[in-house]
């Protein structure tokens, strides 16, 4: 148990001293460099509690895909570092609020009820330890919460449809590479054999 | 104490040893991979090769190390010191950790954890990181237009691998590598699902920026790309780690696609090998065909790399999850828990 509660404590300290980072950092790209170490810190949270499913996928989605988004926005960027920390004093009150808020909330939901417990279905109660988390979130989400599930797959459809119809622009002057027709192309289509006449040439 | 040595100690002096077996053939195989890299190529260009240092050459991966250990290493002056040299470090790492979880045979395997593939994907995903900051620490345009050119590279090539991981994870009813292998007791995957194979091994190439998907390098536009400006070790790391990469890509393959350790038929005459030497032969083939692909393509023009990502592979992938997954649910194929 030791060697689990020293492990919590790295990877607890290391997310929270990465979250004062991405604050405090004045370089933009660093402060995003820190928030990809506090995901992954907190990848190594859930591990910890045997949830390696959601540490995987957090690594996944959030370091490796948006992260990476982020970061490439961020680096093309112009930014005036200068101006960028100007409303720092000014912005901490509010961001405080949201985290106590945010905090007060997780508070009151551990604290007051056993919800969160209660919320599981039989499933993964009547399997136990037996059962990989993979398969019970699975049961969880495709049976109880389907519809929330489903629903929140289709915004997230209706979301992406959204942002292409948005970007795309006809460009009718454009020349574009067609496979199809270079691969239909015959030497017979593109290549012609003529005897030229010697001081008549053709037309 | 006593406790203490055979509850913590003693599993941490074993865990060490395994990832040292494991590591140091790696890194060999890593440094033989160079030199087959640049015999095969000579071999198909009609040249010798290295030579010189050593029977055949044997000895040249080493005076190539020793030569790079010894190099100055230079920081340009407009550098972002500590994300620069923190690149190269972490594109050696990720190439080196993904191996935690590869089985190189029955009950063989560091860390034999439920999640196998989606950590292979995670750690595959994140190789990104090392090429995009060593281009913006460098402070320079044309490792920067490098970087770029590979993030939007591997972004989209890990679409379509991500489509084939689940598609391998529908027939074999597990996340787990080892159980993954053993699904594939009566069959390889790679038989009914070939086109799967091809897109995986193809993505593979794009994500470790190789021929003729190394537009982020691109010498005849970018000079060297990314890492233009590293020199010595940290140059040296960088190239450990597309090597690296190669081994893992290819390794990978065979655990997915071509049964892992197993022999390909279980009778006598296969069944001799032991399994691991079946496993480094089918890495050992799927990594001589990275080079002889270096050797025969010409570089993608980019309209054409995120076309053939995007417009091919993506459709193609997804289509024969969908297909897969029918096949297997009308069939009554599907893996039993």
């Amino acid at each position: 148990m030791i060697v689990e509660a020293i492990a919590f404590y790295i990877f607890a300290a290391v997310a929270v001293g990465a979250g004062v980072g991405v604050i405090a950092a004045r370089n933009p790209i660093h402060s995003v460099l820190f928030l990809i170490l506090a995901f992954f810190s907190s990848a190594g949270l859930f591990v910890l509690m045997g949830a390696e499913f959601l540490a995987m996928i957090l690594v996944i989605v959030y370091v490796g895909a948006v992260a990476v988004l982020f970061l490439f926005v961020v680096m093309m960027l112009d930014i005036d570092f200068r101006r960028l920390r100007s409303g720092f004093m000014r912005y901490l009150p509010v961001g405080a609020g949201i985290g106590i808020l945010l905090f007060a909330e997780l508070v009151l939901v551990f604290a007051s009820s056993e919800a969160p417990r209660a919320a599981l279905p039989s499933a993964l109660a009547r399997g136990g330890a037996s059962i990989s988390n993979t398969r019970a979130l699975g049961e969880i989400l495709y049976t109880r919460y389907i519809i929330a599930f489903e629903g929140a797959g289709l915004i997230l459809l209706v979301a992406m449809i959204g942002a292409i119809v948005l970007t795309l622009r006809r460009r009718p002057d454009l020349r574009r590479q067609k496979v199809p027709e270079q691969l239909a192309r015959r030497k017979e289509d593109s290549l012609e054999v003529v005897k030229v006449p010697i001081g008549e040439g053709i037309s | 104490m006593a406790n203490f040595w055979a509850s913590y100690a003693w599993p941490t002096v074993l865990t060490a040893a395994e990832v040292l077996a494991v590591i140091v053939p790696l890194l060999v195989a890593i440094a033989y991979l160079t030199y087959a890299e640049r015999k095969v190529l000579a071999a198909m260009q009609l040249r010798k090769g290295p030579n010189v240092v050593g029977p055949f050459g044997l000895l040249q991966p080493f005076a190539d190390g020793l030569k790079l250990f010894i190099k100055e290493t230079v920081i340009p002056s407009g550098a972002n010191r500590v994300v620069f040299i923190l690149a190269p470090v972490l594109t050696f790492t990720l190439s080196l950790i993904a191996w935690a979880v590869i089985p190189f045979a029955q009950g063989v395997v560091i860390a034999n954890i439920n999640v196998g593939l989606l950590y292979l994907f995670a750690i595959s995903s994140l190789g990104v990181y090392g090429i995009i900051i060593a281009g913006w620490a460098s402070n320079s345009r044309y490792a920067f237009l490098g970087a770029l050119r590979s993030a939007a590279q591997m972004v989209s090539y890990e679409v379509a691998a991500g489509f084939v991981l689940v598609t391998v994870l529908l027939c074999a009813g597990s996340l787990n590598l080892s159980k993954i292998v053993l699904a594939q007791r009566h069959i390889w995957f790679a038989v009914p699902l070939l086109p799967m194979f091809v897109v995986f091994y193809i993505s593979g190439l794009a994500e470790t920026n190789r021929t003729p998907f190394d537009l982020p390098e691109g010498e005849s536009e970018l000079v060297a790309g990314y890492f233009v400006e590293y020199s010595a070790m940290a140059f040296a790391l960088f190239y450990l780690g597309e090597y690296g990469n190669i081994l893992l890509v290819s390794a990978m393959s065979s655990v997915l696609f071509l049964g892992g350790w197993l022999p390909p038929f279980p009778v006598a005459p296969f069944t001799w090998v032991p399994g691991p030497l079946w496993f480094a032969f089918k890495v050992a083939v799927l990594a001589f065909g990275f080079l002889w692909v270096r050797a025969t393509f010409p570089r993608f023009r980019y309209d054409q790399l995120m076309r053939l990502g995007w417009k091919v592979f993506l459709p193609l992938s997804l289509g024969w999850l969908v297909l897969t997954a029918g096949v297997l649910l009308v069939l009554g194929w599907l893996p039993a828990h």
